[in-house]
Parts: C-alpha cells; sequence; structure tokens
C-alpha cells in the first residue's frame, strides 16, 4: 500500500499499464480503434463514455477476459499473452453485477482465490480477509451468504475479494450502476479510501462527483475511441471536443 | 401343465425387483462418471472435444435404446466377443446414461452466469479450480431436479434388457405370465412395482425442483 511514496519519488514513474494500438473486434463489429492508454504506478484513472463506446470492454481487455486481435498490452513491465488462460495475478477487478460466489460465505469468497491461486495457508488468508473486510467496514457478515447482503455490501465484499489478492491494480467496470441510489455512496466511499491509499485504479463509471474527488486523469470514449483526457478540472471544467461537451451535459 | 399364479409367483416377481435397483445403479453411476465427462468435453474451449461429445449424444439419443441393448449382446457376439446379458445390459444401459446426462449437464453447466466465470479467472483460479469450486457446486443444485427425473426414466428403461434375457422385474414377470397363463394380473403386479419403485423418486424430484426454484427467486 505504500506505491504512491515509491512512485512520486522518483523521477522516471513506474509504468503499471501501457496499452498500444489495442485493436478488437466482436466478429464484423469494431470495438476498439486502435486506442492507446498508459497508466502510472499509484494512478486513478477514470474512464466515462457513452453506451457501448468500447469502455467496459477496454479494462476487460487489460485483464485479459477479452482477447485482442492487434496492438500489444503490457502489465507492470510485462507483456501479455495475446492467447491468456489465466488473468495477470496482480491486477484486482470488480463488476457491475458484483459476481460474488453465491454458494460460499463472504469469507469463503474471500479466501479462495489467495488459497487455490496464490497458495497462502488457509488461517493466513482467513486472517487477511477478516483484515479487508474490516476495511471495507463489514466484518460482522464474514459467515453469511451473498443473497443475504445488500446491493452495497455484497459490492464491498466484491472489493475485499479483490484486494484479498494482494493486486497492485484494481479495476472498476461500472461498480455502482446496478446498486439502488441510498447505496452508491457507501462503494463509492470504500472506493475513495482505496484511491487514497495509493492503489492504482481504472474505474469505468459515470459517477462524475467520484472523478472530480480522487481521478488523476479523467477519459471520454466514444466509438472505440479516446476523444479526449484531462485532469478532471479541467476536463470538466473546460472540455475540448463537441461530443464530451454533449457527454457532460447530458448526464449533468 | 399351467402354475398357479400364488404367493410363491408373487414372491419371485417381487425379489426380481433387486436387478431392476442394480442395474439401473449400475447405469446410473456408470452414466454420471461418463455424463460428467460428455458435459465438460461439451462446454470445451476445444472444438474436436466439442465434436466428439457431440457426435455420442446425437448417437445415443437418436437411436432407440433397443437396437442398443441387440448391437451390445447379439453384436459383441457376432464380432467374436460374447458377452453375458449384465455386460451387454450394463454396457449399453451407462452408454445411454452418459448421453443423456451428458446433455442435461451441459444445460445445467451453461446456466451458471458468465460472471461467475469470469469472477473465478479475476481470483486467479485456472480452468480444473474454476470448474471444482465454483462453476460445478453451483450447476449441481441446477441439475438435482432434472437428474432425478431422469433416473425415474432410467429405471423404466431397464426393463427393455429383458430383451436379450436378462432376469429383471419385467423378465420376471413374462416368465411368471408364461407359465401361468394370467398375463393380466401378473403384468398388473409388475407394473405396480415399477410404480412403486419411481414415484417417490418423482415425487422427490419435484419437491427438490420447487425448493430450487423457492431458493433462486427473489
Amino acid at each position: 500500500m505504500s506505491s504512491q511514496a515509491s512512485s512520486t519519488g522518483q523521477s522516471a514513474p513506474e509504468l503499471a499499464i501501457e496499452m498500444s494500438q489495442i485493436e478488437k473486434w466482436y466478429g464484423a463489429f469494431q470495438v476498439l480503434h486502435g486506442v492507446d492508454l498508459t497508466v502510472e504506478a499509484g494512478e486513478r484513472i477514470v474512464i466515462c463514455g457513452p453506451s457501448g463506446s468500447g469502455k467496459s470492454t477496454l479494462i476487460r481487455c487489460i485483464n485479459q477476459l477479452e482477447a485482442i486481435q492487434k496492438g500489444s498490452i503490457k502489465v507492470n513491465g510485462v507483456v501479455l499473452d495475446k492467447t491468456p488462460k489465466t488473468v495477470p495475478l496482480d491486477i484486482g477487478m470488480v463488476f457491475q453485477q458484483f459476481n460474488l460466489f453465491p454458494h460460499m460465505t463472504v469469507l469463503e469468497n474471500c479466501i479462495l482465490g489467495p488459497v487455490k491461486a496464490l497458495g497462502v495457508s488457509k488461517e493466513k488468508a482467513t486472517q487477511t480477509a477478516r483484515e479487508f473486510l474490516e476495511r471495507v467496514r463489514i466484518p460482522e457478515q464474514a459467515d453469511k451468504y451473498p443473497a443475504q447482503l445488500s446491493g452495497g455490501q455484497q459490492q464491498r465484499v466484491a472489493i475485499a475479494r479483490a484486494l484479498c489478492m494482494k493486486p497492485r491494480i484494481m479495476l472498476f467496470d461500472e461498480p455502482t450502476s446496478a446498486l439502488d441510489p441510498e447505496m452508491v455512496k457507501e462503494v463509492l466511499d470504500t472506493m475513495i479510501d482505496l484511491a487514497q491509499d495509493g492503489m492504482t485504479m481504472i474505474c469505468v463509471t459515470h459517477e462524475m462527483g467520484f472523478a472530480r474527488a480522487v481521478a488523476d486523469r479523467v477519459i471520454f470514449m466514444d466509438h472505440g475511441q479516446i476523444v479526449e483526457e484531462n485532469a478532471p478540472e479541467l476536463f470538466f471544467g473546460n472540455p475540448q471536443h463537441e461530443r464530451t461537451k454533449n457527454f457532460l451535459g447530458q448526464i449533468s | 401343465m399351467i402354475r398357479e399364479f400364488g404367493p410363491n409367483e408373487v414372491i419371485y416377481i417381487t425379489l426380481a425387483i433387486r436387478y431392476t435397483i442394480l442395474l439401473s445403479l449400475i447405469a446410473f453411476a456408470g452414466g454420471a462418471v461418463g455424463g460428467l465427462m460428455v458435459a465438460l468435453m461439451r462446454v470445451s474451449q476445444n472444438k474436436y472435444r466439442r465434436w466428439i461429445a457431440m457426435a455420442f449424444i446425437r448417437v445415443f439419443q437418436g437411436t432407440p435404446l433397443l437396437m442398443q441393448l441387440f448391437l451390445a449382446y447379439f453384436g459383441m457376439a457376432i464380432l467374436g466377443f460374447p458377452i453375458d446379458p449384465w455386460t451387454a445390459a450394463s454396457v449399453a444401459l451407462i452408454l445411454h446414461a452418459a448421453a443423456f446426462l451428458g446433455e442435461i449437464w451441459r444445460g445445467c453447466i451453461e446456466a451458471v452466469p458468465t460472471g461467475q466465470h469470469e469472477a473465478a479467472r479475476v481470483v486467479g483460479l485456472g480452468y480444473v479450480n474454476r470448474m471444482r469450486h465454483v462453476v460445478l457446486p453451483q450447476a449441481f443444485r441446477i441439475a438435482v431436479g432434472p437428474t432425478t427425473g431422469f433416473l425415474v426414466q432410467l429405471i423404466k428403461a431397464t426393463s427393455l434388457a429383458s430383451i436379450i434375457g436378462f432376469t429383471e422385474l419385467t423378465r420376471a414377470g413374462q416368465i411368471i405370465s408364461n407359465a401361468t397363463f394370467q398375463p393380466f394380473a401378473v403384468i398388473s403386479l409388475v407394473a405396480v412395482l415399477y410404480f412403486i419403485l419411481c414415484w417417490p423418486l418423482s415425487k422427490l424430484a419435484a419437491n427438490l425442483e420447487h425448493k430450487f426454484n423457492q431458493a433462486t427467486t427473489r
């Protein structure tokens, strides 16, 4: 959790993600048109854009849930294989639909990956899981099943589950879009807390308040391309492109 | 000489139910192992595995079980490998059950949402762990009802094994019927015994499905 200190102290910042000229098709339909994206370690990126603009696909390419047809992706300096069997272990991900394992308790959800994929002992993994559940402020729910929790609680469990893998990068794919309005804040607060700890974060979200509060850079995508990217105050205060202006006009 | 249809005959038929039960269990156990393999091959990334499983299912679902029993028993003998009715009936019913269970379970595996596979991948699980800890346990819960339903079908299907001289419930009934010339009484008894075996299972399947539906709807 000290990556911020180490990255800001260096003259050449450590790069967490380098994507260059990413092209992706679903059959004949091209979803990504030569996207370039570089993310420094400790940087917080918010990606927004209209539905179907390729923003979710872009972050799903980073941890290889989607294969790319052209271009290259480097994660923490390592070039990713184009036909992956597994995902890079130092990237955690939180989904719109939570995707908790419904047949396991909260605690079992959290320790499955560390025990089976990282070879951590069950005791050690349980201890770590309890710490992270404490951090997302639901330690008392450890022995419940996902269906017994509210949406906001489920999403916080999902965040804890991702953190238990001790990732260096966290991806959030519209983490609050499936939540009832009154539960959005508890999830955003957890994410803000995480951002303040210096986690490298890439968030696809339409929560512009969150973007203003924590993002180092806001990226606007449309039709599979990055249209505009800027620091939040410039992005919101003085958008350059017509499409960005339209989009911001529609969601605010 | 015509035999009476008396207590001895009733006992003979009733005891033959153990062969029906045993053959059903063999077919179900073997079919479950084969069915799991077929189901996993059907959802495999590898297209050759998918094709092989598909061809297997097509052949065994597309031909009558009676033909499969004939081929297993008489076919093997003609090819120079004579096998006893037990082996022939077991092999044919196992393959039959594997094809049907494979297809039922494929559906159950595919009913587990994609997000579950993705979440498992994201916490670093490879194919085996993903299937074992995340996908199959969820597919299993979906499968309980339809699988029990298929078991009922399988029990009734074992009656076809009588055609190759396997003495289970139906064949025992035929033997007594031929000796007593009271087919109506004898076959009625046989039917009642099948019903006693199958009805509780059907009821169980319905209950399990009801329970599952309640557990998954909010």
